[in-house]
Formats: C-alpha cells, structure tokens, sequence
C-alpha cells in the first residue's frame, strides 16, 4: 500500500478532519490506489525542468492605494454561526 | 407560447426588442419548463421568481455567490449560507440586464464528472434521465439542454464545464486563464479553476463570454481581454488544425465518439481547413496524474477556511480544535475529503518534492507541448469526453475510474488554454462533444471555427425525447 492506516491518521490531523473508523479504512484503500496512480509523475526525469506554478506570465497586479467601502459589520457576521459583540465567538482553544 | 426547448438566448434577444414578449414572460416562461420538467432532472437547487432586470435570463452554477440567493457549492457546509455580495460574474449579468433564474446543481466544491457527488442528490441527463449529465457543472448542462434556461454559467478547474457540455449536447466553453473573474466564486484550485459560459449554439456562447471576460480589480490574476467577435462566416479557409495523435487515439474512448469526431474533422477539411497531425505524448500519458496532486493540494488549502467559525456550518464542542475537526468532517461529502486528504499528504514534509514539486514541473511540460504544436496549428481538435453519458451509479465507488472522464479535458486545463464544447453527433443516441483548443486568447479562434462547424454539423441540441 502507497498509504498506512498512520499516515492516514496523521494526515487528517494535519487537515483537520475528525474521521469516523469506517473513513479511515476506506480511505487508507482508496488513496492508496489513487497515490500509486498519481505516482505515475516521478517517471520523468526532470531535473532540469523549471516548476510551473500559474499557467499565466503575470507581475504583480497593483491596484490603487485608495479608500473604498468595504462589508458592514453586521454583513460580515451575516452568516456567523455565533457571534458576541463585534466578535466571532468560538469555544476554548486547549 | 415561448418554446424554451428551442428558443436560443439570440432569437430572445429579439423577441424582447421587438416587444413581442417582455422580460417578465421570458422568465415566467423558463420558471413555468423548471416546474414542469425538473422534478425529474434536478437541475436547480433553487430558483429566482421575482426577475431582476428585463434582459435574457441565466442560471448560474452555485458556485458563484449571489447576493441575497443561498450559495451551497453542493456541499452541506454551506447549507444555508446567503452571500451578502456578488461574484463579479453575477454583478456583471446583473448589469447587462439578465434576471437570475436560479443556481443550478453541481458536484460537492464542483469536485467531479457526474454531478452525483451534490450533497442535494444527482442531476440527471435530459437526453437519458438513468444516465448522469457530467460534472461538476451537470445542472448548468442539463438547464440549458431540456430548456430551462436559454444559457448560463458554469466553472471549470479540470473539465467541469466542457465535458458535462458534451455529455448534454451543448455548447460550453472553458475560457483562456485570466480572462474571466473569480472574484465570489467558491474556491478549488485557484491555478486551475475559471469561469465560462455554457449555451446551445456558438453565437450565444460568444455573447456570453463577452458579457462576463475582462479585467477585474478585484481579482489580479485576471488580464485585458481582445474585443469579442461574434462568429458569422461558415468557411474555415486559412485555418490550420491539429489532430493530436494521443488525444484521439487514447484508450478507453469509445468507436461511437471516434466516429463523430472523425466525421467533424472531415467536415472541417470541406470547409476549407488544413488539417493535419501532431503530438502531445507526454500531456496525455502524465496529465491526469499531474491534474490530481496539483488540484487537490490547491484544494486542501482553500478548503481550510470551513472551519466552523464565520460562515457554514458548526458542530459544538468542547474545545476549538475538536469544534473545527467534527464541523468538517460532518460537513464535507467523500469527495472533499479524499481530494482534501490527497492534498495535503502530497504537500506534507516528506513528500512535497516527489509529488507536488514534480507535478509542477510536469506542468511545464505539458505548456511546452501545446506550445509546440501551436506553432504548427492555429487549434487542435479531440474528443471533449471518451464516453458518451454514462448511467448513474456506474463509477461512483470506483474514484480513479471517474477521474478518466476529464482524461482529455484536463491537459489544455493545465496549461491555462481555452476550450469549446461543440456538440458533433450522436452515438447510440447521445450526444458526442468535439472539443477545440486554442493558444492562450484565442476565443475568437475558437467561436470562428465551432460556429462554421456547428452549421456543417446541423446537430439538433433539443433532447429527441422531448422533441
């Protein structure tokens, strides 16, 4: 297997994802099959080839340095699933 | 009586400066086909009654966020969640005068080929409802083609727009990288992903596209734009085109689609083209692989920002840490998690070389490529999917059996080349996609050369079982 059932855990861990036993286990399955698929890429060599990041030549695209009006606090917490005051309000980090 | 079915978003165009209808009947009359005809298709997560603005009216894919209209992008976590601005797209059909008819159904983060990974249920194929209509802009596709929308708007990260036009027999185009904004449009993989318009002829598709391209402030990764030209000549004389070996020749496409694609590429030759082969043995061979570490290695990073604190969902808890991971795990569908979890291994210490690192240089290969042959050819020409519709349920616990389906879409995707959809024939009585690729802004290219074959083609994009 491309993948453990560790690295899998360790990996929900890094993306923040509580994964039910189940999960895990089919997805120790199926990214292992999908990793021995992608892995298909390090069949090239391609020492001398430079890395693309952005399909476009593009410099930095400036914009004018000049006030405009932005959300309303009460539109940026329209959504909020708790909010207090002017603040989100979340549970306690540990 | 307005006949959806057929009525082209032109021939609205002029029913309404002739005053022979108004804009409110035009929308009454697309609402009244949704009510009819999507109980079964599911095209719409939900629909707009009250028109804004007396123009041609659009369904948009949910993925673009509008005003004061829930946006879900498919997924649970953003059940309920009603943006309190605009996309640019859905700004500037605002200011073109096109009411919102409604958001239309896509795969869950517009992550899939078959719409059935919506946390809403699948979209069905207007031509075959057992079968899907592709994806992740299945329910744009299948609006436009059982005509409960004369256009709209889809997205496309890896062939999102292009092959769910294919699998519904209209046209869809996946425009050049930069030209259209992304600003309010649900995330995947910002290198990859991009705006386009869907529709049932080229002309209307050119419209569209000239409404919604241009620079946008507010995204800077957007560029100038050239004039759009909309197509009327029927000759192809001048034009060079590429068939490229690999792309038509690839395992797993099925002899009904080589035929019409055949059949289209001799058409071209009568109608004046130079057609000739080429190459791109490495972008289809090593595309797909490199598509799936860079796209979801994207994805998991802009998939971080649903963690339960200012929009979407929340699962209490306890403690901050476990509030984020239990909200994520029960907000995200399959297909989140393993593009997600897919991501951030081939971005985690260890592995970032051998996987997202090469991936990337891959990438350049495929741009040298294309680049390659475009100074041989002014498009090159393949079939948009292998398959014709496939039936509902037939790949959906096999993931690297879905991910094929963008096997000839993804390797223009990756390069940042536009792309048209144009429906070329049926096989078994679906319909087959042609797919033309252009250089980087070469729309008016692609609108030239799709227009003067759709009326050599003469396919007919009503659905026969509702003619």
């Amino acid at each position: 297997m491309a993948i453990t059932h560790e690295e899998v855990l360790h990996v929900a861990k890094l993306a923040r994802l509580e994964l039910t036993d189940d999960e895990v286990e089919r997805l120790t399955e199926q990214l292992g099959a999908i990793l021995e698929a992608v892995s298909k890429v390090s069949e090239l060599d391609l020492s001398d080839v430079p890395p693309t990041s952005h399909p476009l030549e593009l410099v930095n695209g400036w914009g004018e340095d000049e006030p405009r009006e932005s959300l309303s606090l009460d539109q940026a917490f329209a959504n909020a699933p708790t909010r207090e005051g002017d603040l989100f309000k979340v549970p306690p980090t540990t | 009586m307005i006949d959806t079915l057929r009525l082209t978003a032109e021939e609205a165009l002029g029913l309404l400066e002739r005053k022979e209808v108004s804009g409110a009947e035009l929308h009454r009359a697309y609402l009244d086909a949704v009510a009819e005809r999507d109980p079964e298709l599911n095209c719409y997560l939900r629909t707009v009654d009250e028109p804004a603005g007396d123009n041609v009216p659009i369904a948009l894919k949910d993925v673009i966020s509008t005003e004061g209209v829930e946006t879900t992008a498919g997924s649970k976590i953003l059940e309920g969640y009603v943006p309190v601005f605009d996309a640019t797209v859905a700004a500037r059909c605002k200011a073109a005068g096109l009411p919102l008819l409604g958001k239309t159904n896509t795969d869950e983060f517009a992550m899939g080929s078959s719409t059935e990974n919506s946390a809403y249920g699948p979209t069905h194929n207007p031509w075959s409802p057992g079968r899907v209509p592709g994806g992740s802009g299945g329910g744009t596709a299948a609006a436009v083609s059982a005509g409960l929308a004369p256009w709209g708007l889809g997205s496309d990260t890896g062939g999102s727009i292009k092959q769910p036009s294919a699998l519904c027999g209209n046209v869809g185009l996946r425009p050049t990288y930069g030209t259209v904004s992304r600003y309010g449009v649900v995330a995947f993989a910002s290198s990859l992903d991009q705006v386009g318009p869907v529709a049932k002829n080229v002309r209307d598709c050119a419209r569209l596209y000239s409404i919604i391209a241009g620079r946008d402030p507010a995204d800077s990764t957007t560029v100038d734009v050239p004039d759009v030209e909309l197509p009327d000549r029927e000759s192809l004389k001048g034009l060079r085109i590429g068939v490229p070996k690999e792309m038509n020749e690839a395992e797993g496409i099925e002899p009904g689609v080589t035929a019409a694609v055949q059949k289209a590429i001799e058409l071209a030759r009568e109608l004046g083209a130079k057609v000739g082969e080429c190459e791109l043995p490495r972008s289809v061979e090593y595309g797909l692989p490199c598509y799936y570490l860079i796209a979801p290695a994207e994805a998991s990073s802009n998939l971080a920002r649903y963690d339960g604190v200012r929009y979407g969902l929340r699962v209490e808890a306890g403690s901050y840490d476990t509030m984020v991971e239990r909200t994520r795990d029960a907000g995200f569908g399959d297909e989140p998690k393993r593009r997600i979890m897919l991501g951030a291994y081939a971005l985690s210490a260890g592995y970032y070389e051998a996987y997202y690192g090469q991936a990337q240089k891959v990438r350049t290969v495929i741009v040298r490529e294309h680049a390659a042959a475009f100074e041989r050819f002014d498009l090159l020409v393949s079939p948009t999917s292998p398959t014709v519709a496939f039936e509902l349920g037939a790949k959906t616990a096999d993931p690297l059996a879905m991910y094929l389906s963008d096997l000839l879409t993804i390797p223009s995707c990756m390069a940042g080349l536009p792309g048209l959809n144009v429906p070329c024939g049926l096989s078994d009585g679906l319909p087959v996609g042609l797919q033309l690729i252009g250089p980087q802004l070469s729309e008016n290219t692609l609108f030239r050369a799709g227009h003067a074959l759709e009326r050599a083609i003469g396919f007919d994009p009503v659905p026969e079982r509702l003619r």
